[in-house]
């Protein structure tokens, strides 16, 4: 019982993280029907730079731990979001009007060149946060030690999410994005400026990704420059399981897919934790490729 | 009249010849230029070329063919890779003798994994089939059924060996690879031009259409594939044989990637722009070692470059050919033997 909570609590934390980053491909998918590989190392692209910060600047002696981290988030969150805008205009706007394997190959393109970029600035080895930002207390829940730390993350995620959410479905330019999601020559038509609507998604998505990278830095305490390729893959997989193109669902699958993994790895086998995440992805696309949350679609999958 | 040698139906049979024999000269000339070492590390990048352009070509009968985007044949060659290294230090099969267990083995593991995932459309069948070669990767890192060896893989594969002679020299190894790089052309050309071929093409351009024409698409769509890692498969033999001690870490996603990226921008269903692919991108990362660690930094952006000023590829598929003066004549004979006219019969007496 006790390997039982600590794992739930631990894939909740990990879920969380999978959560943000598969918002980002969701939100990007949902607008330009594209797999922005790219994603998942710019989501590695905010660890290091979180890294880079905290260690530069040596935030952790001026201020206490939850206000740096939050210092790190927020800077992180808009380094990111400005580079993910940059991406969108060199790799994918040109290819707009292209079939899709273009711009896929373009993807793919992009997220080889941002991932050997980090290597080539930050240097192949992984590289260690600083420990001691965030607090480890322990906190005895039925009788089984927990650290705090894994509420502090999946705390954190949840209410990114809730931000989200209520920016997309309260504001005006949430509402801009949706329409944009449902129909692009029809959302132009209502005079909305579709070229605005993507940047801003290239911008919140990317943004979310950068905060999941900080914290990943933050909570398992080692970053390395290709982690972004099997985080991506496994937040992907998150956004089919909940259905793509639905920020709900990707919140769902997000989290779903973390305490799956978790619990698979401690009941299965340590060894095939990877695996785990793929298999999820390739049952989910024969028995249910609109994802758990997902409308059936004209368009067939 | 201004008929080109361009346009002549067998040009590109016969750009094939030539290349080919010029690629038989090449180890010759290259002892006779006297370079360094008898040009033994060209020869050894020229082979691995040459294994790159068997599985780029494997991958053109999937991604440029048929237009299904299978970002997973690294697992097909990794399935024939093992195939041949188990048989042969285990069971001490010749390596040759392994090849067609090679490609079958492939085959059906490609038969049995993209059979149910065969009707997702486009990008979900890229991450599916990204999915597959991880799991691949991982099942050879975790050693499954106790035969791979785990992350050390296995080593001590046998030279290949035809009627006594061995092929242990580099010489010899680029004469084999290469020959097989041109029989396996030959027979692409000839896939390329029949009736499978086109049913191919059809699908990739419009697989509605091609239902509505009659052609069973989700099992062409099965059979590209199966034949795509039929001959992975047997690449594998020969990468088994030419490098001799195989890792799961030599089949992992960015090999696919890398295959993938030799088919589209050589120009993706074009059987000489893969092998223009294959020469650029495999040989270019070689003579760019020195800046090994900026290598990939130029590759993905020459990627997204490519996509964005020339996504047809360096050598694009010329279009399909009908000599249409022999149709008309084929038609017309029918139209004879069927409905026989007045003269026919004038003709006969």
């Amino acid at each position: 019982m006790e390997e039982f909570f600590q794992q739930l609590t631990n894939g909740l934390a990990v879920g969380g993280i999978y959560a943000l980053i598969a918002l980002g491909y969701t939100m990007v998918y949902g607008i330009l029907r594209l797999i922005n590989f790219a994603h998942g190392d710019l989501f590695t692209l905010g660890a290091y730079l979180g890294f880079t910060l905290l260690v530069s600047w040596g935030l952790s002696g001026v201020l206490g731990g939850l206000a740096v981290a939050g210092v790190l988030i927020l800077f992180a969150m808009g380094l990111v979001a400005i580079a993910g805008c940059l991406l969108e205009r060199i790799a994918y706007r040109p290819l707009r009007n292209s079939d899709r394997l273009t711009a896929v190959v373009s993807a793919l393109g992009a997220s080889i060149f941002v991932q050997n970029a980090i290597m080539l600035v930050c240097g192949a080895r992984s590289q260690v946060y600083p420990t001691g930002i965030l607090p480890t207390t322990i906190i005895p829940i039925f009788g089984v030690d927990v650290s705090a730390m894994r509420f502090l993350m999946f705390g954190f995620s949840l209410l990114l999410m809730l931000l989200l959410y209520g920016f997309i479905h309260k504001t005006r330019l949430g509402a801009a994005i949706r329409a944009v999601a449902i129909d692009q020559d029809a959302a132009k038509l209502m005079g909305i400026d579709v070229n605005r609507i993507i940047s801003t998604v290239f911008l919140i998505g990317p943004a979310l990704g950068g905060a999941a990278g900080v914290m990943v830095g933050l909570f398992y305490g080692q970053i390395t420059y290709d982690m972004g390729f099997s985080f991506g893959l496994k937040a992907f997989t998150a956004a089919i399981l909940g259905g793509i193109g639905n920020i709900p669902g990707a919140m769902v699958g997000g989290i779903l897919l973390g305490v799956i993994e978790a619990l698979g790895a401690a009941y299965i086998s340590i060894a095939w934790k990877d695996a785990i995440a793929f298999c999820v992805l390739i049952l989910i696309l024969i028995f249910r490729p609109t994802g758990i949350l997902g409308e059936r679609v004209a368009e067939k999958i | 009249m201004n008929a080109r040698i361009i346009d002549h139906p067998q040009f590109s049979l016969l750009v094939g010849v030539v290349f080919f024999m010029l690629m038989a000269m090449v180890p010759t000339g290259l002892e006779l230029s006297g370079v360094s070492g008898g040009g033994i590390a060209q020869l050894d990048v020229l082979n691995k070329i040459g294994i790159y352009a068997v599985l780029a070509l494997s991958l053109n009968i999937i991604l440029g063919q048929t237009g299904l985007f299978n970002m997973g044949h690294a697992a097909f060659f990794a399935v024939g890779a093992y195939t041949t290294a188990i048989l042969n230090t285990m069971y001490q099969w010749p390596v040759f003798s392994t090849m067609p267990a090679a490609g079958f083995l492939a085959a059906l593991f490609a038969f049995l994994v993209v059979m149910p995932i065969i009707h997702l459309r486009g990008d979900y069948l890229l991450v599916v089939t990204i999915g597959i070669v991880e799991i691949v990767r991982i099942a050879l890192m975790n050693n499954i059924f106790g035969i791979t060896g785990g992350p050390n893989g296995i080593y001590g594969i046998a030279r290949p060996a035809l009627f006594g002679l061995v092929f242990s020299s580099v010489k010899l190894q680029y004469y084999l690879i290469w020959s097989f790089t041109g029989i396996s052309l030959f027979l692409f050309y000839l896939l390329e031009h029949s009736r499978i071929g086109r049913a191919f093409n059809y699908i990739k351009h419009d697989d509605l259409a091609a239902a509505g024409c009659g052609i069973n698409v989700a099992r062409y769509k099965l059979m590209a594939f199966v034949l795509g890692a039929f001959w992975a498969g047997m690449a594998g033999t020969l990468y088994a044989a030419n490098i001799r001690t195989i890792e799961p870490m030599s089949f992992n996603f960015y090999e696919s990637v890398i295959l993938f990226a030799i088919v589209i921008l050589g120009g993706s269903g074009s059987n000489a722009g893969v092998i223009l692919g294959a020469f650029l991108l495999v040989g270019l990362q070689d003579l760019f070692r020195g800046f090994d660690s900026a290598r990939m930094l130029f590759f993905g952006a020459a990627m997204c470059a490519m996509m964005v000023f020339r996504p047809q590829g360096l050598l694009p598929p010329r279009r399909r050919r009908y000599n249409a003066w022999q149709l008309v004549g084929k038609f017309a004979s029918a139209i004879r033997r069927s409905y026989p006219c007045d003269e026919d019969k004038r003709n006969d007496r």
